[in-house]
C-alpha cells in the first residue's frame, strides 16, 4: 500500500449558527493512499462537502489531526495554509469558477503568478497544461466563449499547471451533459492512472463514482467505506 | 507588474461602468489642475510691480478712489523716495470685450526710470515714441496675439474713459515700436501690456481731468520701504485723500482679495467636488468587489493570501485613480494657454498641478480601503458556498 497522501484522525468539525451548534463531521477517521482517486458520496448535509473544504485546506477543523501530504493542516494558519495550498493542491469545482475577463490561458496561469516563473515560463507552463487536457486550442478564448466541458478543462488544467500532489474535485460533472461529464471524468481518471495524482472527488453521481478507484460514502458526519474497485 | 493583466482585466469587467466612473474622476481633475494652478497663482503672485524697492501708492479707501496730480511732488520730496510715476487705469480692449490690453497712460521720463533695467526697447523707437504724442509701445507678445505691426493705427476701447472731444470711449494710438521684458520671469506680467503717453490721455478724456489712479514709488534703499511708506502715507494723513502706501507685491495680493478670499472659494468648491467623488467612486469600487466575491474566493483557493488579495483591490484603485488623474491633470495643463488669456498678468504655473498625483493616490486608498479589507477578511468557504 502506498503512502498516505491524506490522513485525518478522530476530526470534527461543528458550525455554530447563533445559539445553535452542529456537529457536522463526527471524529472522522480517513487514510488516502497517494495516487488513489476516490469518489466522496452520500446525501445532501452528510458533510462530504465539509471533508473536501478541510483535506483541501479550505476550511479549519474543530478539532483532530488532518495531514495532506506530509503537512499538518490543524498546526497551520490562514497565510500557511494558503501558501500550503498553491503548492500542494488542486480544486476542480461544478460550476468551473473561471475569471470571466480573462483568456483560458490567462486563467490557467493564475496559480503561477504566486511562483517565480518568468512571464514567458508561465505562459508555456498554462499551454503545456491546457494541452494535456487536450484544450490548447481554445487557450485565447474567454470562459463565456468555451462549451461547459471546455470551460471544466481550463479549470482543470489551472488545477493541474502547479503540479500539485493532490486534486479536489466537488462535483466536478454537476453541470455537464453525460458525454462532457464522461469526457472529464475520463481526463480524471488518466491525471490518476498515467500521471500519478491523486484525486479525491465528491459527487452524486454513480456513473461518476464508478471512474474513481476507491468510493466512500458519508452520512450525518460518518464515514462508510463501500469498498475499493477494481483499477 | 506581473499582476497588471489581472488588475487590469479586473478593472474591465463591466466597461461602462469603469468608463462613467473614469470620466468623472478625470473632469473632478481637471476641476482641480485648473483651479489649484489659478489658487497659486493669485497666492503667489509675481508681483504687478517688480523688485522689493517698489511701493505703490493708492487711495486710502479703495483704488477706485482718485489722488490728485499734485500729490505727486509731496511723494517726491518725502526722504527715500528716489523717483515718482503716476499711472491711471485705462480700462482697454481690442474690438470685444474679451481681447483684454492691459493699456497704461504713462509719463514717458518718470516711469521708464521708475521700470529702468525692465524693459528692452530699441532706441530708435524710444525715440519715435517720445516724438508722437498718439504713439503707442506695444509688447512683442500682444503685437503677435492680434497681428500688429509697428505703423498701425490701432484703437482700443476704454471702458471707462470717454473722450473730451466726441464722448466716444474708442481711442486711437499710433504703435511706433515694441518692448519685451528683460527678466524672462516676468514676460506673462507683461504680455498684454500697450503704454501711450499719459499727456495724451489727460488732454483728451472728458472727466477726471488732474487725477491719477495710483503712484508708483522707488525708494533708494528697500530695506527702508515700509518706514518710507509711511512717510509717505503720515503726509496725507488726515487730508481729504489720505492714502495708502505699500510694497508692491503687498499690493498685488490685495488687489487680488478684493475678489474675495480665492483660495478659500477654489478649495471649497474642490471639496465639494471630491467628497461627492469620495462617494461615487467608493460605493462604485464596492459594488465592484461584492460582484467578485466567489472570484476573489477562488483566488484565495489558489493560494493568495489575504495580505495578496487586499493588495489587488488597493492596486485596482490605485490603477483607477492614478490613470485619471493623469488624464485629468493633462488635459488641465493644456487648458493653461486659455485660462492664462482670461487672467491677464496672472503666472499660471504647471507645476501647480503636482499636488494632484498626490491627492489621487490618497483618494485611491481611501476609496479602495474598504472593499480590500472586505476583500481580505472574506470567507473562503461561505463566498463560494453563497454563489450556488
Amino acid at each position: 500500500m502506498s503512502e498516505a497522501v491524506v490522513t485525518l484522525r478522530n476530526v470534527v468539525k461543528r458550525y455554530t449558527r447563533g445559539k445553535q451548534s452542529v456537529e457536522v463531521l463526527q471524529g472522522l477517521n480517513l487514510d488516502i493512499a497517494a495516487g488513489e482517486f476516490v469518489a466522496l458520496m452520500g446525501p445532501s448535509g452528510s458533510g462530504k462537502t465539509t471533508l473536501l473544504n478541510l483535506i483541501g485546506g479550505l476550511d479549519t477543523a474543530t478539532s483532530g489531526e488532518i495531514s495532506v501530504a506530509g503537512q499538518r493542516l490543524d498546526q497551520l494558519n490562514s497565510g500557511g495554509l494558503a501558501r500550503w495550498r498553491a503548492n500542494h493542491v488542486g480544486f476542480v469545482f461544478q460550476f468551473y469558477n473561471l475569471m470571466p475577463m480573462l483568456s483560458a490561458q490567462r486563467n490557467v496561469e493564475l496559480p503561477l503568478l504566486l511562483t517565480k516563473l518568468s512571464a514567458a515560463q508561465r505562459r508555456a507552463n498554462a499551454l503545456a497544461a491546457l494541452t494535456l487536457v487536450g484544450i490548447a486550442d481554445r487557450a485565447k478564448h474567454k470562459p463565456n466563449e468555451l462549451s461547459g466541458g471546455q470551460a471544466q478543462r481550463v479549470a482543470i488544467a489551472r488545477a493541474l499547471v502547479a503540479d500539485p500532489t493532490l486534486l479536489v474535485c466537488d462535483e466536478p460533472t454537476g453541470d455537464l451533459d453525460r458525454k462532457s461529464a464522461d469526457d472529464v471524468l475520463h481526463l480524471l481518471q488518466v491525471l490518476n492512472r498515467e500521471h500519478g495524482k491523486s484525486v479525491v472527488m465528491v459527487t452524486h453521481d454513480p456513473k461518476a463514482a464508478e471512474f474513481a478507484s476507491r468510493q466512500l460514502h458519508m452520512d450525518k458526519g460518518a464515514l462508510l467505506e463501500s469498498g475499493t474497485l477494481a483499477a | 507588474m506581473k499582476y497588471l493583466p489581472l488588475i487590469w482585466a479586473t478593472l474591465w469587467r463591466k466597461k461602462t461602468r469603469t468608463i462613467f466612473t473614469l470620466l468623472s474622476i478625470v473632469i473632478a481633475f481637471l476641476l482641480f489642475g485648473v483651479l489649484e494652478t489659478v489658487d497659486y497663482a493669485f497666492s503667489h503672485p509675481s508681483g504687478g510691480v517688480s523688485g522689493a524697492d517698489k511701493l505703490i501708492t493708492i487711495n486710502k479707501y479703495s483704488i477706485t478712489l482718485a489722488l490728485p496730480f499734485s500729490d505727486t511732488q509731496q511723494i517726491r520730496s518725502v526722504p527715500g523716495v528716489a523717483e515718482v510715476t503716476w499711472i491711471t487705469w485705462f480700462g482697454g480692449y481690442y474690438q470685444e470685450p474679451k481681447n483684454f490690453v492691459f493699456a497704461l497712460p504713462i509719463d514717458t521720463d518718470t516711469y521708464f526710470n521708475l521700470h529702468k533695467d525692465e524693459f528692452i526697447v530699441s532706441d530708435a523707437e524710444m525715440q519715435a515714441f517720445r516724438n508722437t504724442r498718439t504713439g503707442a509701445l506695444v509688447n512683442v507678445a500682444l503685437m503677435k496675439t492680434f497681428g500688429w505691426k509697428v505703423g498701425d493705427k490701432v484703437p482700443l476701447h476704454s471702458t471707462i474713459w470717454t473722450q473730451k472731444s466726441n464722448g466716444s470711449l474708442e481711442w486711437s494710438f499710433d504703435i511706433v515700436g515694441t518692448f519685451d521684458a528683460k527678466d524672462p520671469t516676468q514676460a506673462s506680467q507683461q504680455a498684454s501690456s500697450l503704454l501711450f503717453h499719459y499727456e495724451m490721455f489727460e488732454e483728451g478724456r472728458s472727466f477726471g481731468k488732474g487725477s491719477v489712479g495710483w503712484f508708483e514709488d522707488r525708494v533708494s534703499d528697500p530695506s527702508q520701504s515700509l518706514e518710507v511708506a509711511q512717510r509717505i502715507d503720515a503726509l496725507f494723513a488726515n487730508s481729504s485723500n489720505e492714502t495708502k502706501t505699500q510694497p508692491a507685491k503687498d499690493f498685488t495680493m490685495a488687489f487680488i482679495k478684493q475678489l474675495g478670499d480665492i483660495g478659500f472659494i477654489l478649495r471649497a468648491i474642490l471639496g465639494a467636488v471630491f467628497f461627492t467623488l469620495l462617494f461615487l467612486t467608493g460605493n462604485t469600487m464596492m459594488q465592484s468587489v461584492r460582484e467578485r466575491i466567489p472570484e476573489l474566493a477562488v483566488l484565495k483557493t489558489l493560494g493568495f493570501s489575504d495580505g495578496k488579495v487586499l493588495l489587488l483591490v488597493i492596486a485596482e484603485s490605485l490603477l483607477l485613480c492614478v490613470t485619471a488623474a493623469v488624464i485629468g491633470l493633462a488635459l488641465s495643463y493644456g487648458a493653461l494657454p486659455i485660462i492664462k488669456r482670461g487672467l491677464q498678468g496672472v503666472e499660471l504655473l504647471p507645476s501647480a498641478l503636482l499636488p494632484g498625483f498626490a491627492v489621487a493616490v490618497i483618494l485611491a486608498l481611501i476609496v479602495g480601503a474598504p472593499p480590500a479589507l472586505r476583500a481580505m477578511r472574506l470567507n473562503i468557504v461561505d463566498a463560494l458556498a453563497d454563489k450556488h
